[in-house]
C-alpha cells in the first residue's frame, strides 16, 4: 500500500491481495473467479438498495483482491442471505456462503462491523449459549444493551418504534418473560467451545 | 391398520412465541389429519440467520444437534420454520457428506449417525404425503370468495439444490393447496421476495420498505390477503406494512384449520396485529 501511495496515483491506491480470492474460494466453497459480471445478482438482491457496492460489485473486488475494502464494505453486513442470487447466477456462485465467510473475515481481522446487525447476531447466539434456545426478552434486552453502548444515536432511534412493536407482541400474548431452559445444557456448553476452537485455528491460519 | 402417520417433530422457538398461532394451527391440524407429531426431546435453537452471519460452525453443529436427537426414532423430521429447515438440511447433508464431521458430532454428542430422518417441511409433508381426497373430505366450509396471495418467501424455496422444491421461481405448492381448501389464489410476482425478517430488530427501516412492498404487490394483483409458510415473515409482514389500509396475513395452516371447521380459529387470528377477521366475516367465512 505504501509503495502505491508513494506513486501518487489514486487509481493505484488501493492495495491488492492476491491470495485473498483464493482464501475466499477455499473457505466458502463458491468459484468466485467464474464471475463474468452479468449483474443478474445485483439486480435481484432486495438489499442492494442499502449496500455500498452491490453484489456484482463485490464478486469483482473479491477477484481482484481488494480485501480491505472488501472487508470494511457495508455490503457485507446488508447482506440477508435469502439465497436470491445464488439461484440466478448462472455460473451457480452462491453469494451467501461467500458473504458469510466475509463477514468471519471480517470479525477476525477485527475490522468494525455494522453495530446494529453485529449486536442482534451476537445477542441471539448467547441467548443459545444460555438457554439452549433463543428467548426473545433476555435477548432483546441484550442487544439493546450492547447497541446502546456501541452506538447511543442510533439506540434512541429506534427506540420508540421497537418498544411500540414489543407492547404490540406482548398484548397479543406473543412474548414471554420466563426463559425456558433446555435440560442437557452440557451438548450446547460443549459444541459452543468446539466452534471456538475451531475458528481459532483458523484466525491463526488466515491470521 | 391404522391410518396414522408418524413424523419427528421440531417446533422451534418461534412457535410458542412470536408466531404462537402457527405453532397451535400446526398442532390442530396435524391431529385433524391423523399425523402424529413427536415433538423431538430437547431439541435446542438452529442457530437462524445470527449463527451464520457470524460462525459456520455452531450454523452447522447447532441444528445438528437437533437431527442427532432424530436418529434413534428414525421418522422423518417435520418443521414449521423455513429457517430451521434449511438449517436441518443443510446439517444433515453435513452429516451425511463429511465423515470427519459426522464422527466429530457423534463424539461431541453420543449418538449414532443412521441418516433415515430427513428433514422436511411442513408445507411439504402436508401436501406430498397427504391424500388429496382425504384433505378434500375434510374440508367442510371451503374458503369460498377468498383470494389469497401464496407467499413462500426466501429460505422455504432457496438454494434449490438443498430444498428440492417444486420451482425457486414460480412455485405453486401452497397456491395448489389454497385452491383444495376452496381458496382462490392468485397470480403475483412476489411470491418468492425476501421480506428481510432476520433484520426486523436490528434494521427495522430496511425491513419496512421490503415488507411494504410485497404487502403492494399483493395488494396491486387484487388479493383479499397474504397466506405465509413461515413465523418469521408472517410477523413481519403482519407488523411492518406502512400503509394506510392494512393486508392480513395468515399463516396456511390458521386457514386449513378454517376450512377443516376446527375449533379455536377465532382465538388465533385474534392475536394478528392486523385483525384478519373482518375480512373473514364479510365473505360468509366466520
Amino acid at each position: 500500500m505504501e509503495e502505491a501511495m508513494a506513486l501518487g496515483d489514486a487509481a493505484l491506491a488501493v492495495t491488492a491481495d492476491s491470495a485473498f480470492s483464493d482464501v475466499v474460494k477455499e473457505r466458502s466453497g463458491e468459484d468466485i473467479k467464474s464471475c463474468y459480471y452479468c449483474q443478474k445478482c445485483t439486480a435481484g438482491c432486495p438489499t442492494a438498495f442499502v449496500m455500498d457496492y452491490k453484489p456484482a460489485q463485490l464478486l469483482r473486488m473479491i477477484q481482484l483482491g481488494q480485501k480491505e475494502k472488501v472487508l470494511n464494505s457495508k455490503t457485507i453486513w446488508m447482506c440477508i442471505g435469502c439465497e436470491a442470487c445464488g439461484t440466478r447466477c448462472p455460473n451457480q456462485i452462491r453469494l451467501a456462503p461467500v458473504v458469510d465467510v466475509l463477514r468471519e473475515m471480517a470479525l477476525e481481522e477485527e475490522y468494525a462491523p455494522e453495530t446494529a446487525i453485529y449486536s442482534l447476531h451476537r445477542s441471539f447466539l448467547e441467548s443459545i449459549r444460555r438457554w439452549g434456545r433463543m428467548h426473545e426478552v433476555t435477548m432483546l434486552a441484550e442487544f439493546k444493551t450492547r447497541e446502546l453502548l456501541a452506538e447511543y444515536p442510533v439506540f434512541f432511534k429506534g427506540l420508540l418504534g421497537d418498544a411500540k412493536l414489543g407492547a404490540n407482541l406482548f398484548l397479543n400474548g406473543k412474548l414471554s418473560f420466563i426463559p425456558d431452559r433446555i435440560k442437557r445444557m452440557e451438548e450446547i456448553k460443549a459444541l459452543y467451545e468446539e466452534a471456538a476452537s475451531v475458528s481459532s485455528e483458523e484466525t491463526e491460519v488466515s491470521g | 391398520m391404522s391410518t396414522t402417520m408418524r413424523y419427528s417433530y421440531y417446533p422451534g422457538c418461534t412457535s410458542e412465541t412470536t408466531a404462537v398461532e402457527f405453532g397451535l394451527s400446526t398442532e390442530a391440524v396435524c391431529e385433524a389429519l391423523e399425523i402424529e407429531l413427536i415433538e423431538l426431546d430437547d431439541w435446542n435453537c438452529c442457530g437462524a440467520s445470527s449463527a451464520h452471519s457470524l460462525d459456520h460452525e455452531l450454523a452447522l453443529a447447532l441444528p445438528g444437534r437437533n437431527v442427532a436427537i432424530a436418529q434413534e426414532a428414525g421418522l422423518d423430521i417435520v418443521i414449521p420454520c423455513p429457517a430451521c429447515y434449511q438449517h436441518c438440511r443443510d446439517a444433515d447433508i453435513k452429516m451425511r457428506e463429511d465423515e470427519a464431521w459426522r464422527e466429530k458430532m457423534e463424539r461431541i454428542l453420543q449418538f449414532r449417525y443412521e441418516g433415515d430422518a430427513r428433514s422436511r417441511h411442513l408445507l411439504e409433508v402436508l401436501s406430498s404425503d397427504v391424500d388429496e381426497h382425504k384433505l378434500k373430505e375434510k374440508v367442510i366450509k371451503p374458503l369460498e370468495g377468498l383470494k389469497v396471495a401464496s407467499y413462500y418467501g426466501c429460505v422455504l424455496v432457496r438454494p434449490p439444490e438443498l430444498t428440492g422444491w417444486d420451482d425457486p421461481e414460480h412455485p405453486m405448492t401452497m397456491d395448489r393447496l389454497m385452491e383444495a381448501l376452496g381458496a382462490e389464489p392468485i397470480d403475483w410476482s412476489y411470491k418468492v421476495d425476501c421480506c428481510g425478517a432476520s433484520m426486523t430488530l436490528s434494521r427495522g427501516d430496511i425491513v419496512m420498505e421490503l415488507s411494504t412492498k410485497i404487502v403492494e404487490g399483493a395488494i396491486e394483483a387484487g388479493a383479499d390477503c397474504i397466506v405465509s409458510a413461515c413465523g418469521m415473515c408472517e410477523i413481519n409482514l403482519d407488523t411492518r406494512q406502512a400503509l394506510e389500509e392494512k393486508m392480513p396475513v395468515f399463516y396456511f395452516t390458521e386457514l386449513m384449520a378454517l376450512a377443516m371447521g376446527l375449533p379455536r380459529v377465532e382465538k388465533w387470528l385474534g392475536r394478528h396485529s392486523v385483525d384478519p377477521r373482518p375480512l373473514l366475516r364479510e365473505r360468509g367465512l366466520l
